[in-house]
């Protein structure tokens, strides 16, 4: 660690440990809910246990992206960060913010609109948290005397995600109007602007841990998120076949959303050439194998599962089964989840001075997390390929079909488990670092030859 | 070979000219695509007012509507047709919670106008023009 300030994004990367934990939980609070198991509905009804699963995954992996750019501005700009004490004010203040969200879905404190759930007074907070952890890392760039592309790319992106919460702010009359800016803010979010923030990390992590030319790998970093803009933009259009839009956009949709695999391709090949073009090689195997298991994965679940359902005459029977959540799963999990967990592994040695490069418990974290959403995700499209079949083929009401899907929640939960232990063992690891010491500032990085 | 210059060229004119696309298509989308699929002259007081019933309550957290929300519970784009409004009305009125097979869905107790106002909001939705969704499954008659 170059810079004094970047320890501030080790209490980010905690703060999203600790929202990961509280997310599962409510995951199999819900799975087990499908089962039947619903002791808890009095306290937490389904409505809630799902609120909160995903406006967690939100959070913590917003925590994960902050943390990451509070650490890569300093580094990239060779300067300490603008007004450090505020990022520690930002983070009390998002903690604080995510924890009044979560509890108020517990008292039916809400919007009602899926991953927008936050209610109204809330989000001027989360505005303001937003404006101010974009303050400081636009304010550092503004003050450093050098700005990589990487940054550049990097801090684009989390102010084009900041402005499109503001979509979803807006209250509209009609459901369908309500449901298209909805979309601006989710679908441009994740198959738009959090690409940008993903290349960005992506290629800070690969010219770390790779050695090779930043000006190679910039190059291709512009390459990879023209592509999602050339597909994603429009792409938007796969949201807009079935809620109350004109018919252009099966046709839009259809097309573009049909290239959006080729942004995550691009991302794949890109982290696996840069790999083995490298003339050096970081000691941090486990960040290596995160970085690579995220630009791999990613390409297989946002890529690959994303457009197995996007093209209309395949959406039009699986839109709003289990088949989307089989995408969601893998897509989120690849594309964000583990590119925060990539950044935590290449960074936490160089903040706490410990060495634990390629431990067992690493290891087992990254296999166990990854075999155990492979797994999930295969329950998903099993039950999701059962919903179509029984209850939009065939015509067979719901709660009937739903009994059918009961041995392949038993597969999910049992995978979710083995998912679950990967987790926890990854964050023992994390506990095993201790926290940020003064001593290792301005440690350089050793790498070997080959 | 490609230069830096010439990535960087391709990422910013293919952004900007696809925003540009987009934000065409989606104003003609909010000015005429919706109003016409929605039938906004019908959109009442009531269809509004259920509308807010149906966030404030976060229905969509366990059902789905146009296709969208939840799986753990029925989509109701169509379930005023289903269901009719004699049985939605009971079901939200009551203070039992509503449990076919078991799964639980919120005893909600609303009031008979804030039943009615949720039946207006989803007959209102039950009318609009999804493009075909939902589709009307094909093999229905091989089950029998």
């Amino acid at each position: 660690m170059k810079y004094k300030s970047q320890k501030v994004a080790y209490w980010f990367f905690a703060l999203s440990m600790l929202l990961i934990v509280l997310q599962l939980t409510y995951g199999f609070i819900q799975a087990f809910a499908h089962l039947g198991y619903d002791g808890l509905h009095e306290w937490i009804p389904f409505n809630t246990s799902m609120a909160v699963h995903k406006n967690l995954l939100v959070v913590w992996i917003l925590s994960g992206f902050m943390g990451a750019a509070y650490y890569i501005i300093p580094d990239e700009t060779e300067t300490e960060l603008v007004g450090v004490k505020w990022a520690y004010v930002q983070l009390v203040t998002l903690a604080i913010v995510g924890v009044v969200a979560v509890v108020g879905f517990h008292f039916n404190w809400w919007e009602g609109r899926k991953f927008l759930e936050i209610p109204r007074p809330l989000d001027y907070f989360v505005v303001a948290n937003v404006l101010l952890f974009l303050g400081l890392i636009l304010a550092t760039l503004w003050k450093a005397k050098k700005r990589t592309t990487t940054a550049m790319i990097l801090s684009v992106g989390l102010l084009a995600a900041a402005l499109l919460y503001l979509p979803g702010m807006i209250f509209f009359d009609n459901q369908a109007t309500d449901s298209f800016f909805r979309w601006w803010v989710v679908h441009l979010w994740v198959e738009g602007v959090w690409e940008l923030i993903m290349g960005g990390i992506l290629a800070y992590l690969l010219i770390k841990l790779t050695g090779v030319d930043r000006e190679v790998i910039e190059k291709w970093l512009y390459v990879i998120v023209g592509l999602t803009f050339l597909s994603g933009i429009l792409g938007t259009g796969h949201h807009y076949y079935y809620t109350g839009t004109p018919r252009y956009w099966l046709l839009i949709g259809g097309i573009f959303s049909a290239l959006e695999p080729l942004a995550f391709m691009g991302m794949a090949l890109f982290a696996m050439t840069m790999y083995n073009k490298g003339q050096k090689r970081h000691p941090n195997k486990l960040a290596i194998n995160w970085t690579l298991g995220t630009a791999i994965v990613s390409f297989a679940g946002a890529g690959l599962l994303g457009l197995a359902h996007t093209l209309p005459g395949v959406n039009l029977y699986t839109h709003g089964t289990f088949v989307t959540a089989m995408h969601g799963h893998l897509a989120f999990w690849g594309a964000y989840g583990m590119l925060v967990f990539a950044f935590i592994t290449y960074s936490l040695p160089l903040m706490t001075g410990r060495k634990i490069y390629n431990n067992a418990i690493g290891r087992y974290a990254f296999w166990l997390s990854l075999l155990g959403m492979l797994g999930m995700v295969a329950a998903f499209a099993a039950m999701g390929v059962t919903q179509v079949t029984l209850e939009r083929r065939f015509g067979v009401a719901f709660m009937d079909a739903q009994e059918e899907l009961k041995p392949h929640l038993w597969v999910l939960v049992i995978n979710a488990s083995i998912f679950s232990t990967g987790i926890l063992l990854y964050i023992w690891n994390f506990i095993k670092y201790g926290i940020p010491k003064d001593d290792v500032i301005g440690m350089t990085e050793e790498f070997q030859s080959i | 070979m490609l230069s830096k210059k010439q990535a960087l060229l391709f990422f910013l004119g293919g952004t900007i000219l696809f925003s540009i696309i987009f934000i065409g298509l989606s104003i003609d989308t909010v000015v005429n695509g919706i109003p016409k699929h929605t039938h906004e002259e019908n959109l009442t007081a009531e269809v509004v007012a259920g509308k807010k019933i149906w966030d404030q309550n976060n229905c969509m957290g366990c059902h789905t509507l146009m296709g969208e929300g939840a799986y753990y519970a029925p989509e109701l784009t169509k379930v005023y047709d289903r269901l009719g409004p004699d049985v939605i009305r009971s079901i939200l009125m009551s203070k039992e919670p509503w449990q076919p097979h078991g799964r639980k869905m919120v005893a909600y107790g609303f009031s008979e106008k804030e039943a009615n106002n949720v039946i207006a909001f989803l007959k209102w939705v039950g009318e609009i023009d999804l493009n075909g969704f939902p589709a009307p499954p094909p093999h229905k008659d091989k089950l029998k």
